[in-house]
């Protein structure tokens, strides 16, 4: 059953009146992600699966920008806003969202912060849970809650803009956020450096990252045995600012270049980090592990993109039964312990295979599920897609 | 109190127990002087695992306790609890692990936020930067989630924090985050940062530490009055300047920061701007002429720029002074933390001028423009009869105007205590209940730090399984909700 509303008290309604498992729909770009979700009544169920949810709620109708405040740098967005169409109108203002996250095409804000997916601007500005200062939820009882406010500085009452970010529709549904925005550079430039090592690459992020260099994305990325760090500049200075990045990636051997009209070389590190049919993998881990994390990832025929100053990479596999996916999953993280390291894009075969969410810190487990108990007592939002079973 | 005593002395030793009364008033207060409670006993344990037999004891005997780091806050969050037990971490000060190369710290709580920034030098720094940073504690900005000066452009404590180990209030131990970002599951880690010691104990705490900027330019710039400086606030941030800090003061806290620091500021002058650049040294000189440009063009009347780090800490200094120098205008005053969205800052002053004729008080205004962050304060002398709560009037009427702007109650202090009051100003019942979820999830029993932030006591039901009385319901201090 799929449920239209168009406001949240309408939402709020739906989710009180449901009965049974919820789940949230936005753009829908990334809806298979988290742990195997089977259609009620199929025939074959993975072990420790959990059953799709009857009821689908979507909010293609909280599509309105409720506020841009451009002289204050804040908005106010319905969940259901397309982030395409919000970064548009903060355009038009000569401001952005610094969130730039691979886009399929119609993701929404909503879906954004519930998944608290990002992209190459986050080594700069930060995530979802740094840019969301404002957030109202309804709960599975039909409680509309609001935290935090609109002022881009607030330390009244907790902060579950945060809690919310991230948790995957398993606490309530987002209804609305506010966020902070940014100044859109006036032009950017990246200084790119290729080598056919990955230890190498690693090496040379890594001074560009200590360097002082006021970057707006620093990034890796290898695959087919070649890769590339690049590291992007913003602002009246940016072609010179990639100057000077260029000579310090050149004293760590590397021979680099300055691009100007970069924008297809970071489009491409946001696409790396999505694949349509085979398997994606993010790993976290330190900036002095991105040289391990890339040979294991060659090693496994992988692809990948990384954020250095973040310490996390997203690895695809593609052509793959779902087995020797799985299998390269495990070997992946057996490698790569104790870096945690999450399945995204996966067919559900794939996810049958293997749970997508390592195993958070027992004590941390513990506490998440009295999270949940306390939030969606009757466990009726999205369950069983988050980790351990959540 | 009588058996948890013992207990206690068994798990830190006797040197580290607190029961004398005039010692035990040395903690009665924290940095906010109008609150004060005599705890029942003082406990100053040596490590993670004292805190936590320390927290376990406290939860064995029902007793709620109080964490507290330097005791500098400014809402009264560490005001200590009658009957119970107040836990000081100044001996958890030591600086546990540097690794530059990955950009983290690992501290204990006791740790000053300077001794971070030290840890780390000359090439890193920790941007969280409050005006007490020589003496609070690392625990304390992550209980209250500190801002400062810079975080306009660099952010929050919360910004800053990747890991944290805490001592649940039934006294078992819990690693969240980690060195690593985006570790699976709630970011229980943000939840937690600026809970203001209701959720639990943090006894270790990963830090990201950054790069030491390139470049930094400061300069100070006076103005007839604080319209004018507002308005050059607007122009720079319009013009897509993010200033590492950019402060204002006006004239009545230039008065008291200038006989306090002797800086130079001009006594005469309706406003001071402080704005520092920093960042790429060709940035940081493209725009700084730009803001230069935009102060000459709004009128300024003098333009002090810092040429050497000498003069640039003579521009802080008053700055940072002026909370402090207040006393050369009024025995007492109370400071507000109200934020209001930056384009009100003109209404909002104008308000905040009448109320201060109306109640004929004096009102410094010293802000972080940049994030329209206010700190009114309300000057008053405690000796004369009724002006104390006059000024307390007016510094609520003060909150209220910048609440009905559309901003906070509190944009870095905390609610501790003394805001708890203005809570239903900003949050409704199903908002405050939404909170207390939370709380339940990490303390159903109430015990981490109770009688703050909410405005109104209130226990956790049990989920599941049968209601049990509180011993705080069975005394008729709390009612459940």
């Amino acid at each position: 059953l799929s449920v239209a509303v168009s406001s949240r008290d309408e939402l709020a309604k739906a989710l009180r009146n449901a009965g049974g498992p919820v789940r949230f729909r936005g753009g829908g770009t990334k809806i298979h992600w988290g742990a195997s979700v089977q259609p009620a009544g199929a025939s074959v169920q993975p072990a420790g699966a959990s059953v799709q949810p009857a009821t689908e709620i979507s909010t293609a109708g909280l599509d309105q920008i409720v506020e841009h405040n451009a002289g204050d740098l804040t908005a106010v967005l319905e969940a259901g806003v397309p982030l395409e169409r919000a970064q548009g109108a903060f355009a038009e203002a000569g401001q952005m969202l610094a969130l730039d996250p691979p886009d399929p095409g119609g993701a929404t804000i909503g879906g954004l912060v519930a998944t608290a997916d990002s992209g190459p601007l986050r080594s700069r500005y930060g995530g979802a849970r740094d840019l969301v200062v404002g957030i109202t939820v309804a709960l599975s009882d039909g409680t509309i809650a609001k935290a935090g406010g609109k002022v881009i500085k607030n330390v009244a009452g907790y902060d579950l803009a945060k809690l919310f970010t991230g948790s995957f529709g398993t606490l309530g549904a987002i209804l609305d956020v506010s966020v902070r925005l940014h100044p859109l550079p006036p032009a950017t430039a990246t200084a790119a450096a290729g080598s056919t090592d990955p230890e190498a690459l690693a090496r040379a992020a890594r001074e560009l990252s200590h360097a002082q260099l006021e970057h707006i994305g620093l990034d890796v990325r290898f695959g087919g045995g070649d890769g590339a760090v690049l590291i992007r500049f913003g602002g009246a200075a940016c072609v010179e600012q990639a100057e000077a990045a260029a000579k310090v990636a050149g004293r760590a051997g590397l021979h680099a270049s300055v691009v100007e009209d970069d924008g297809e070389v970071w489009r491409l590190q946001r696409e790396g980090q999505r694949s349509a049919n085979g398997t994606v993998v993010r790993v976290s881990s330190v900036q002095t592990e991105l040289g391990s994390v890339m040979t294991a990832a060659a090693r496994a025929g992988a692809r990948p993109v990384g954020r250095v100053p973040l310490g996390i990479c997203w690895l695809r596999l593609e052509d793959r039964t779902p087995e020797e996916a799985a299998r390269a999953v495990g070997q992946l993280r057996a490698e790569l312990a104790p870096s945690p390291c999450v399945v995204l894009d996966a067919t559900a075969e794939v996810r049958g295979l293997v749970d997508p969410w390592p195993h958070p810190h027992p004590g941390a487990l513990e506490l998440m599920r009295r999270v949940k108990q306390r939030f969606d007592p009757a466990g009726i939002c999205n369950p069983g897609v988050f980790v351990g079973g959540i | 109190m009588e058996r948890l005593v013992p207990r206690l002395r068994e798990i830190v030793g006797d040197e580290h127990v607190i029961t004398h009364d005039h010692q035990l008033r040395t903690y009665e207060s924290d940095g906010l002087l109008q609150y004060a409670v005599t705890p029942g006993v003082v406990v100053l344990p040596g490590s993670a695992e004292e805190v936590r037999r320390v927290v376990a004891a406290c939860h064995a005997s029902d007793t709620p306790f109080v964490a507290r780091g330097a005791g500098s806050g400014l809402s009264g969050g560490a005001l200590p609890v009658e009957d119970g037990v107040l836990i000081a971490l100044s001996r958890l000060r030591r600086v546990l692990e540097v690794d530059l190369d990955n950009q983290r710290v690992l501290v204990e709580p006791g740790v000053t936020n300077i001794a971070v920034s030290q840890a780390v030098a000359p090439t890193h720094f920790f941007p969280p930067d409050p005006s007490s940073q020589i003496v609070c504690t690392i625990g304390g900005n992550v209980a209250e989630n500190s801002g400062g000066a810079h975080c306009f452009k660099y952010g929050f404590t919360t910004n800053y924090v990747t890991g944290l180990e805490l001592v649940m209030p039934d006294g078992e131990l819990v690693e969240l985050g980690g060195k690593e970002c985006d570790v699976p599951g709630y970011d229980l880690l943000g939840a937690f940062v600026g809970s203001e010691g209701t959720l639990a104990v943090a006894t270790k705490i990963w830090l990201r530490v950054i790069p030491k900027p390139e470049s930094v330019r400061t300069l100070v710039a006076f103005f007839g009055t604080t319209e004018q400086a507002g308005e050059v606030v607007s122009e720079i941030v319009a013009g897509g300047i993010v200033p590492g800090a950019i402060e204002m003061m006006d004239n009545l806290s230039i008065r008291a920061a200038e006989g306090a620091t002797n800086a130079g500021y001009p006594q005469d002058a309706g406003a001071a701007l402080v704005v520092e650049l920093d960042g790429s040294e060709a940035e940081c000189e493209a725009r700084f002429d730009q803001v230069m440009e935009i102060c000459e063009r709004a009128g300024a009347d003098s333009i002090r720029v810092a040429k050497e780090e000498v003069e640039r800490e003579l521009i802080w200094k008053a700055r940072k002074a002026a909370f402090a120098a207040m006393g050369r205008i009024a025995p007492n005053y109370y400071v507000q933390d109200s934020v209001i969205p930056r384009t009100r800052l003109p209404e909002v002053l104008r308000q905040i001028d009448e109320l201060a004729r109306e109640y004929e008080l004096q009102v410094a205004n010293v802000f972080h423009a940049g994030d329209g962050n206010l700190h009114p304060l309300v000057c008053y002398d405690g000796r004369k009869d009724g002006e104390p709560e006059r000024a307390e009037e007016l510094a609520g009427l003060i909150v209220k105007v910048c609440v009905d702007a559309g901003g906070s109650i509190t944009g870095e202090h905390g609610v501790g205590v003394d805001k708890k009051a203005y809570m239903p100003q900003m949050f409704g019942e199903p908002d405050l209940a939404t909170f207390q979820r939370l709380r339940c999830a990490f303390d159903p029993d109430g015990l981490a730090n109770p009688g703050k932030v909410m405005p109104t006591p209130r226990l956790c039901g049990e989920v599941p399984g049968p209601y049990r009385r509180h011993p705080l319901e069975a005394a008729g201090l709390a009612e459940r909700f």
